[in-house]
Formats: C-alpha cells, structure tokens, sequence
C-alpha cells in the first residue's frame, strides 16, 4: 500500500497531506492524554506500535504470485481506538519513508490516509460491530485485523485510480486494475493478520488482564461472568 | 493438553497454510518471471507502462542501492518490532508476577 515517492501528482500529493493532517496531530494528542491518564497502558501502547512496526516490515507470498505486507493496526485501533493509530500508524510510514526508500515523504499523506487513518476506523468499526452483534473478543479482533489491512489496500487503489485513470475506461477502470493488483492479493494475507492478532488478543488475556479492563476491551473477571464479550467504552 | 492450547496451534498452523499454501501454488507456475514481486512495486510498474510520460517528481533522499541492503533493513525493521513487542509482552508478566507477590505478602502479614 505503499505509494512510491512522486508517484502522486503534486496536486494530489498536498490533498492527502492536507486530508490526513487533522487526523495524525489528533492522533498525536490523543497519544499525550493516553500516556498522562493511564500511565499503566504505555506497555499496551507500545505493544501496538511494535505490533504494525513488524507486521509492516514482512512481506508475505500470496496466492496471487505477488507479496505484500500486512499492516497490523487494527490491534492499536481496537485497544485504544482509532486516532492512536493514526500518530503511530504515520510515524512508521515516516520511518520506511526516510529510511527504507518504501513509500514516500510526497506520499506520506496519502499512505497515511489509507494505512493510518481509514484501516484503523474500519478495524474498530467491524470490532464494534461484531462485539455487538454478540461475537467474542477473538471474533472481533479477527475481523479488526483483518478489515484494517483490506481496507488499507482498497484505500491505496481508488488513491492510484483517481492519481491515473485509464484512458478508456476512467476511474472506475483504473480502480478495477489497481484492485486486481492489491486487493486480491491481500485477501488471504488479511485472513493470515486476523489469526495472528488472534493469538496476540490471547496472549495480552493472560498477561494484561487489568490494563485491558482498564481500557474496556475486557469486563472485570471479579465481577459478573461473561468475560469473553467486548462492551462499550466509558465515554467513548 | 489443555483446549487454550488446542486454539493456540490451530492458529499459528492456519497462518502457515496460509502462506504455505501460496508458496505450493507457486510451485507449478512455469516461466522465468520474477516470484513474488511486491504489490507496491507491481502498482508502480502499472503506473509507468500506462503513463510512460509520467515522471516522478520527486526521489527519495537516501534509497538503498541494492535488493539484499533493502531485505536487510527490512529485516532490521522487524527485528526492532519483534524486540519492543517482545518487552512489553515480558514486562506485563513481569507486572502480573508483581502484583501476586505482592497479594501473598500481604496475605502472610495477616
């Protein structure tokens, strides 16, 4: 999902930035009052941060015949809502911006739209979604994972699709192409990072049981059954 | 074994079939064709065969010069993730195992 540097018409270019620019500094807030409020959750905080830093570095082969990599901020989403992910999710691309070559300073704002920004609300929305439906916690955090890292994908496509329209068939050919490219290639990896934030959603119950009811993802133990389900936020 | 950990390798094995599975799927395809290219670079290799006269405007200040330097800084990547993720996970049991002796203290005081 990442644009290369330049590859976005300068036009477009400052569009994103300026689109996604609101988001990562009330992210960046977001960050500060999360750290000051519940000192307790840095190491949740961190954990999510380092969860999308690896998952971003590894690309993994597809059924397709092409690779890419997950982008794993649908856990930060999940566990401290979106706009969290929107500061941390950027401040990766930042890194394998200036460091990797991989995506772009040009760019920033557009990859930071599709993988910060909208992967992570739609992650929480499908969580939110499927806690109420009655689905439990592994459920939800399974489709989070899995639909942050789709929708991150189709993101960057309409992104490409708008930037280069073909020249017969417009936008929505152009869409059709650059889908055909990401989107399907990432169906299976998509279901891949649902399993894994699965497994890590399990090992953060055994270990972080307080922090995470601190958080509202888990009902206190001590109190009455039904742990498995998430429920509403205080004051979200 | 106890059904927690049924579910943990259930996981962990869906996850290598997955990426198994493509790898398997790969090994029928004939041709010399380049295995695995990444999305990103196939988008942009897209975007320059239906636009030849679009130029890039603007490089990246530093690129690395060759495949195995970017795998490695990839890796490098990774490597900080894993070691980050790695602490928080130790450190929150550090806090748990903390926290039970320190319940047992108290329940000894009494």
């Amino acid at each position: 999902m990442h644009i290369a540097e330049g590859f976005l018409p300068p036009v477009q270019a400052a569009a994103w930035t300026v689109a996604a620019a609101p988001f990562i500094i009330h992210g960046g807030r977001a960050v500060v009052r999360q750290v000051r409020e519940d000192p307790d959750s840095r190491l949740l905080l961190g954990a999510s941060g380092a969860f999308t830093f690896v998952l971003s570095a590894i690309k993994l082969p597809s059924v397709t015949g092409s690779s890419s990599h997950p982008t794993g901020t649908g856990l930060g989403a999940v566990l401290f809502r979106p706009p969290v992910m929107a500061f941390l999710g950027t401040v990766v691309l930042l890194f394998q911006a200036l460091l990797l070559a991989h995506g772009g300073i040009t760019t920033l704002g557009a990859n930071a739209f599709s993988m910060a920004i909208v992967g992570p609300w739609v992650g929480y929305a499908a969580y939110r979604l499927v806690g109420r439906l009655g689905g439990g916690l592994s459920l939800a955090v399974f489709f989070a994972m899995a639909l942050a890292d789709l929708s991150t994908y189709s993101v960057t496509s309409l992104q490409l699709a708008l930037a280069f329209p073909d020249p017969e068939t417009g936008i929505l050919g152009a869409s059709a192409k650059f889908l055909s490219i990401f989107a399907v290639t990432q169906v299976p990896l998509a279901i891949a990072e649902g399993l894994l934030g699965v497994l890590l959603i399990r090992i953060l119950r055994d270990v972080a049981m307080p922090e995470l009811v601190r958080l509202g993802i888990m009902k206190d133990p001590a109190a009455p059954p039904a742990q498995d389900a998430p429920h509403d936020r205080t004051g979200a | 074994m106890r059904r927690s950990t049924w579910i943990t390798l259930g996981l962990v094995a869906g996850i290598i079939a997955i990426v198994g599975f493509a790898l398997v799927l790969d090994s029928s395809r004939s041709g010399d064709d380049d295995r695995f290219i990444g999305t990103d670079t196939a988008a942009t290799t897209q975007i320059e065969k239906d636009n030849p006269n679009y130029e890039p405007w603007f490089k990246p200040f530093f690129a690395p010069s060759s495949g195995e330097i970017e795998s490695g800084l990839f890796a490098l990547q990774a490597a900080l993730g894993g070691v980050a993720l790695g602490y928080t996970i130790g450190a929150l049991r550090g806090r748990r195992r903390a926290e039970a002796d320190e319940v047992a203290a108290t329940a000894d005081d009494t």
